[in-house]
């Protein structure tokens, strides 16, 4: 069995894992040739043996480094890019404790057959957890290179220091690619190697910190980069895939005929029904002309109107596992409330769609009972278990690989276009390239879950001295009040979902955070307060306190009296996966529509690894919220999306990036976390906050829907 | 099925094609030049980006048969070899690109901007960009990648 990683135990949002199967087909070990060159592998821990390369290669979970004896050295990661920057930042990270260049590495990401199992790319966890393995793994071989070199040379250790890749003294130069040709190293290794070398400190840090140009952007910009929809392969086929007309809809029968008489493979297996000819063209032809002989039995299926009743209808109250109904109480919460003076209030957010502008996409080759998929998948060594699973392999009979990817944001967890792409590429003996279509991603991806939420809470004076909190829904990702409450009780419900749910950047935060966040501007209304001052107030927490304070002097904070008709200034903040966020918004509210004037950020997740790419994710984040916040909301009924299409589903634009600021509070004395989800929890509140401000009117679901008054 | 030729990236190229399938197919999987994205096949999002004689248009709603003699420019026919143009370089330099799936439309499109334009206000380069689509939303590198060219140009003109 895989190992198993933190970020999918503690995730009970991420519940496109609890999915049973895509498909249940009813279909009829040599090693992976490695890239790597002979050379030597190190681990974080510093153990490092030879590596004869090629066939032989056996990289192992533990592996985060090579060594070529060709100079080359590689590091090592089941992680994926999907533009959050991870590429450059563990470059930048071996590169730092190596002592070389970082002209001088290449990174090998996310190959099942080459790189260590890291688990999936989400929960902002590359930085708190691949960047330190892969900083340990760098100082050892650094550590090692150093102390070999002493030995070489009769020398004292201490005397010498790794520049540019190598040790020099006196004229003689040792470097990494010597130390990978020492091959005796291999038996009296675990004498040499020490354990704990020490990192350099982030005042010292020479290429972490700093700005890089992102690795791989010379190939984006020429058109060069491959993505898992641009991967060719010889003989290859393109694949489509056979919808059904409406959620829930079974199939009865189908003729796969007219698509085979149309030159095309055909298959059914089970509830798969799919195509694959020479061009994407003749695919579609012949899977219409399939799909006009299909008969389907539907069901009766929820619409979007009133969803948020229809969730709290259908909640889960069993508290049965990690995705079950959770419930924590702490003080005396009916009591307190009983004292205080009380409000109430309810919340509602809809289903939203990740829509990455590269859809999902595989391509498939079997090589007799062995086979290999490229997929832009966040979980390359979950998906080759969800198709060792649906084709009855080993894991060592399927590999994934995963190129750098046209986007994810959660979305892009699950295997189906992978498995789907190998079915196609079994039946037709030959590769074959499955891409979705816009309205199949729209469609049969899964959506961040739609939501609802009930908040009560008692005040004294400037304090909150009960919070009762229950959240249907959304995940429990910021959940509990960072706010310092005496008594509180926080209930979560997952329910009965009309549609296919699961991950999104943030996840369960962005719901849990809007609903508080909206409710502390109410109470702080409710207690004659500035929503600034009384969020002061109840906090205890220092770094969020200071998020705050930052965005709201750069923002020169003030609600909007001043500002005239229909203008308004608002505030949130949040707290989740180790950063800080604050927003400071205002907005102008016209006839229906909400326009934003300006947004403030600040943000703090520790020490800042790369400065440059750290505004770019927040700033991404944050307008990616926008959307969210004001026009994103995948509607349904009789099974059917009525606004699967981007003419329907309005997305940030260009014109909409209203002028935004960002400050980055840098924390040298703290461990880095990730970054690229938390800034998106407080766009919605902030944004809410500002239209009540600007309006008088208290706007309590997603997205915010405003009058001019 | 019929036979055409398009004057791709400065090289003739035909193919045998029914006369409706779209260009960006054609591209993509008759001549390998995987550089011109699929993003929603209606035009909303500008992903699939070309010119055709020079000007920009959606190459998902192109048939093929629509661009017979005429001549198309793709990504990877912008630069010179190695060398970059300086809207492409601007876009590696001001960090342009995030997952980099929307860029090829976006430099295609202020490519034929610059040209007709060399010297845009910002409203115009968001007139001209608003059609596409960035979802990782980093629209903000993506303006100031055009005004570094724009910037650029104007220097080296001068």
């Amino acid at each position: 069995m895989p190992e198993r990683f933190r970020e999918d135990l503690c995730e009970p949002d991420r519940k496109e894992l609890a999915e049973g199967p895509a498909y249940r087909f009813e279909l009829d070990r040599r090693e992976w040739i490695s890239s790597i060159g002979a050379g030597l592998l190190v681990t974080a821990a510093g153990k490092v043996v030879f590596s004869p390369g090629g066939a032989s290669a056996q990289v192992r979970s533990s592996h985060r480094l090579h060594l070529g004896e060709d100079g080359s050295i590689t590091v090592l990661t089941g992680k994926v890019e999907f533009g959050q920057g991870s590429r450059t930042e563990i470059l930048q990270a071996a590169a730092e404790e190596l002592r070389v260049s970082p002209d001088a590495l290449r990174v090998m990401l996310a190959d099942t057959a080459e790189t260590p199992n890291d688990g999936s790319t989400a929960g902002s966890r590359t930085t708190p957890s691949t960047i330190p393995v892969v900083r340990r793994a760098s100082a050892s071989a650094r550590e090692l290179l150093v102390r070999t070199a002493a030995e070489a040379w009769n020398l004292d250790a201490s005397e010498l220091r790794v520049e540019a890749g190598a040790v020099v003294r006196a004229g003689n130069r040792f470097s990494y690619a010597d130390l990978a040709r020492t091959k005796r190293l291999e038996t009296t290794i675990d004498d040499n190697v020490p354990r704990g070398v020490p990192l350099r400190e982030v005042r010292n840090w020479r290429v972490l910190g700093q700005t890089l140009p992102k690795v791989g952007a010379r190939e984006i910009v020429t058109g060069a980069h491959r993505y898992p929809s641009d991967i060719a392969r010889p003989d290859m086929l393109y694949g489509t895939v056979l919808r059904p007309p409406a959620y829930g809809a079974q199939l009865e029968s189908v003729d796969l005929t007219p698509g085979r008489e149309l030159g095309a493979v055909a298959v059914r297996d089970g509830e798969f029904v799919g195509c694959a000819a020479r061009t994407s063209y003749e695919a579609r032809k012949a899977l219409k002309a399939i799909s006009e002989t299909a008969r389907w039995r539907t069901t009766a299926h929820p619409s979007s109107e009133g969803l948020g009743a229809y969730l709290k209808r259908h909640a889960q109250s069993s508290a049965g596992g990690r995705r079950g109904a959770r419930r924590r109480e702490s003080g005396d919460v009916d009591g307190a409330l009983a004292a205080a003076k009380t409000l109430e209030a309810s919340y509602e957010m809809p289903y939203v769609q990740h829509a990455p502008l590269e859809p999902r996409a595989a391509v498939a080759e079997w090589d007799k009972d062995r086979l290999t998929v490229w997929t832009g998948t966040q979980r390359p060594f979950g998906v080759r278990e969800q198709l060792a699973e649906a084709f009855r392999l080993s894991a060592d009979q399927a590999r994934v690989v995963v190129p750098d990817t046209g986007g994810g944001f959660g979305g892009k967890h699950t295997g189906e276009v992978a498995i789907e792409a190998a079915r196609l590429a079994r039946a037709a003996g030959k590769p074959v390239s499955l891409r979705w279509t816009r309205a199949e991603e729209f469609a049969w991806a899964y959506f961040r879950p739609a939501a609802a939420f009930e908040a009560r809470a008692g005040i004294s004076g400037e304090k909150i001295v009960a919070w009762d909190f229950t959240a249907y829904n959304p995940g429990t990702a910021a959940i509990e009040t960072p706010y310092a409450v005496p008594n509180v009780r926080t209930q979560y419900f997952p329910c009965d979902s009309p549609l296919r749910e699961g991950s999104y950047r943030g996840i369960g935060a962005t719901g849990n955070n809007f609903a508080r966040e909206v409710f502390m501007d109410e109470l702080a209304g409710t207690a004659g307060v500035d929503p600034l001052e009384f969020r002061l107030a109840n906090l205890d927490d220092e770094r969020l306190a200071a998020v705050l304070r930052a965005a709201a002097d750069r923002f020169a904070w003030s609600t909007g009296k001043s500002l005239g008709r229909n203008r308004g200034s608002g505030i949130a903040a949040g707290f989740e996966k180790g950063s800080y966020i604050a927003i400071c918004a205002r907005v102008r509210v016209e006839g229906g529509s909400v326009e934003v004037e300006r947004l403030v950020s600040a943000f703090d997740c520790g020490a800042i690894l790369n400065p440059g790419n750290l505004r770019a994710q927040i700033e991404g984040c944050v307008i990616q919220g926008l959307g969210a916040a004001l026009s994103e909301e995948i509607r349904f009924a009789g099974g059917k999306l009525l606004n699967g299409s981007f003419a329907q589903y309005p997305l940030p634009r260009l014109r909409g990036t209203p002028p935004m600021e960002t400050v980055l509070l840098n924390r040298p004395d703290v461990q880095p976390a990730g970054a690229g989800e938390t800034p998106i929890i407080a766009v919605a509140p902030a944004l809410a906050n500002a239209v009540f401000d600007a309006t008088g009117q208290r706007v309590r679901s997603l997205p915010l829907r405003a009058r001019a008054a | 099925m019929a036979r055409f030729t398009v004057h791709i990236n400065r090289n003739e190229l035909s193919t045998e094609s029914p006369p409706d399938r779209p260009l960006l197919d054609v591209l993509r999987e008759d001549f390998g030049l995987t550089g011109t994205k699929y993003g929603c096949g209606e035009g909303q999002c500008r992903a699939c980006t070309v010119l055709i004689d020079d000007q920009p248009r959606a190459s998902c709603l192109t048939p093929i048969s629509s661009v017979e003699g005429m001549s198309v420019t793709t990504i990877e026919g912008l630069a010179s070899g190695d060398q970059l143009t300086t809207l492409q370089q601007a876009f590696v330099d001001a960090d342009g690109a995030q997952c980099g799936y929307c860029t090829a439309g976006m430099i295609v499109e202020a490519t034929a901007l610059l040209k007709r334009n060399p010297q845009p206000s910002r409203a115009e380069i968001v007139d001209a960009m608003n059609p596409h689509l960035c979802r990782c939303c980093g629209y903000r590198n993506i303006l100031a990648s055009v005004e570094l060219a724009a910037r650029r140009s104007e220097a080296s003109d001068a």
